[in-house]
């Protein structure tokens, strides 16, 4: 008996520990975005506690001088058309794939197959000559085409979905003398809800907290998105902790509040997309 | 004509398909031959574009000596490759990829335990599995800056060791090795959620009822995991290690962010960055990707060899 309340305590100090490491560093900087010039100036250590919670002059610092806002306009506006992109491919893709026989099939399926074991980082070299052929070097188009196009994840979970609609669906609108286009559009689309929340969280995520492909092909600070911006923290403000860790906070807080509400879609999204 | 007969038998032979009707109209099935490519045409323009040209430009690539801009470009045969296995400073950063590989090692072992424990019964279960997921879902800038906090000479870290008695003004991030612990260490606090949710979930599928027979057997939690839950998650187990592997070659933006690759704290990709995009030598750079490729799908193909997937099932 005493064995086991041993044991069960380890297990929970354990725990303790893990969320103290998981969490003080993170804290910590929530505490210093608190604080002004010169309590830091002061400095008694990190682990002070801000004389006022309420002191949110490094926010406003980091939105105006730090371009916090037009970094999150540039985001938003990248992640409506990647991930409209992405659904719109990955459903085709799956509907064709699913629903039809046809020549080259099974060497459409390879091609598929075999870039998804093709990792983004290795080949950016030479992507880079051919985004910058296109003339999307340093705009927002750039990104947006390479996280749309190079998205196999995303094809994989809408073709499991596509799996689970009965093709019974199919038959009685042909029937009714629907073509492909409109039962891709009436029925195989609409039921494709589930997966689609699926992408658009995990896909969502992904793109948010990009950091790579936006800061290779949009060196423009105009175009910077909420990775780029908040990196070039680091010349300006570099012995302005206060101000970086308000701008670190500022991109961490949007992730935490959809983490927080949409939990459960979150585990389920990114174990499917890891395990395929 | 032999597409339509092909297709018949494949159909009738699954069993999925009605017998065969009368041959539609000549018009209708001409359409229906072209309609899968109306779908994929955009996909497929996208992956050609995005992924296989690029590789097949970067192997182009790797045999001469391109700058990346101007026009005139020299084969250099196999030139690039020597050079990334024989100049000491290319090669050396494989030796730091050795740092990530071990912290890896250890992650894993902590995700599996941690997995392991919140598959039993714990109060709280819900609030640690999600503070543990957590980290892997905050932005890598971010996650930069607070651990350049977290090490910086007075930061948390020394912070919290004063509160235990220990003073040091140890640079962290200040020599090779050191430099190199830390920044694996960072990328076991990002990752671990990851390898923790994809455990536990393996573990939760595991029917409950086999741990109630065995413990009627007498059985103890010890051997509970080595006889139930060990044979239970080796499937995801060994992807957990096969991703480890691969993330741990191409480690970029921890390091890139913290250090930007100073103190020996390179890593390949860095290296590969900076050959292009910083020295122009995008040739010798497409070398350095297409070993990093050719090793990451080395890794995969022995993945997919030790554990038989019933999962890559496309058609």
């Amino acid at each position: 008996m005493t064995r086991r309340t041993v044991a069960r305590t380890l297990v929970y100090l354990s725990l303790i520990a893990a969320t103290g490491v998981v969490l003080l560093p993170l804290v910590v900087v929530l505490l210093t975005s608190l604080k002004t010039e010169k309590e830091m100036a002061d400095a008694d250590g990190a682990l002070s506690l801000p004389e006022s919670l309420f002191n949110f002059h490094n926010y406003a610092d980091a939105f105006q001088d730090g371009r916090m806002l037009s970094a999150f306009g540039n985001t938003a506006f990248i992640l409506v058309f990647a991930i409209g992109g992405t659904v719109l491919i990955g459903s085709m893709t799956a509907y064709a794939i699913d629903r039809f026989t046809f020549r080259f099939k099974k060497l459409v399926v390879a091609l598929f197959l075999i870039a998804a074991l093709v990792p983004g980082v290795t080949t950016q070299v030479a992507t880079f000559q051919i985004v910058n052929s296109f003339g999307m070097f340093d705009t927002l188009w750039a990104p947006i085409a390479l996280y749309m196009g190079t998205d196999i994840v995303s094809i994989y979970i809408f073709l499991q979905f596509v799996r689970s609609i009965p093709i019974s669906l199919d038959e009685s609108a042909r029937l009714e003398g629907a073509n492909t286009f409109t039962i891709y559009r009436k029925i195989i689309f609409p039921l494709l809800k589930p997966a689609m929340a699926t992408v658009v969280i995990v896909k969502g995520i992904t793109v948010y907290n990009d950091f790579y492909i936006p800061f290779l092909y949009m060196p423009s600070e105009d175009l910077g998105v909420i990775s780029t911006s908040l990196f070039r923290f680091r010349g300006p403000y570099a012995a302005h902790w206060e101000t970086i860790s308000a701008g670190a906070i500022l991109v961490v807080l949007p992730t935490l509040v959809v983490f927080l509400s949409l939990q459960r879609f979150i585990y389920n999204g990114f174990m499917r997309g890891a395990t395929r | 004509m032999t597409d339509t007969t092909r297709k018949t038998v494949v159909e009738t032979a699954a069993g999925a398909a009605p017998p065969a009707p009368a041959p539609p109209p000549r018009r209708a099935r001409v359409r229906r031959g072209v309609t899968p490519w109306l779908f994929l045409i955009a996909p497929l323009a996208l992956l050609v574009t995005f992924t296989y040209a690029p590789v097949a430009n970067m192997l182009a690539y790797s045999f001469t000596d391109w700058d990346g801009v101007s026009p005139e470009l020299h084969y250099t045969g196999a030139g690039n490759y020597t050079e990334i296995f024989t100049r000491e400073d290319l090669f050396r950063v494989f030796f730091v990829s050795g740092y990530y590989l071990a912290a890896s090692a250890v992650q894993i072992i902590a995700a599996l335990y941690f997995a392991t424990i919140l598959s039993f019964n714990v109060r709280f279960r819900n609030f640690f599995k999600g503070v543990l997921f957590f980290p892997y879902l905050i932005n890598g800038v971010a996650i930069g800056f607070v651990f350049l906090y977290f090490f910086q000479d007075g930061g948390t870290l020394d912070s919290v060791l004063s509160l235990f008695g220990v003073r040091t003004d140890h640079a962290w991030l200040g020599t090779p090795f050191s430099a190199n612990t830390a920044l694996a260490g960072v990328s076991v606090w990002r990752y671990l959620g990851l390898n923790f949710v994809l455990l536990l979930g393996a573990i939760q599928s595991i029917p409950g009822e086999l741990y109630e027979a065995a413990e009627l057997d007498g059985a103890n939690r010890w051997h509970q995991f080595r006889h139930i839950i060990a044979p239970g998650i080796k499937p995801v187990l060994t992807l957990t290690v096969i991703l480890s592997i691969s993330g741990s070659l191409s480690v970029f933006e921890i390091p890139y962010i913290m250090t930007g690759g100073a103190t020996g704290t390179e890593t390949f990709v860095i290296q590969t960055v900076n050959l292009a995009f910083r020295f122009g030598k995008t040739g010798l750079a497409s070398a350095a990707a297409v070993v990093l490729l050719l090793i990451i799908l080395l890794v995969t193909w022995i993945q997919r060899r030790l554990v038989p997937d019933d999962k890559v099932d496309l058609v």
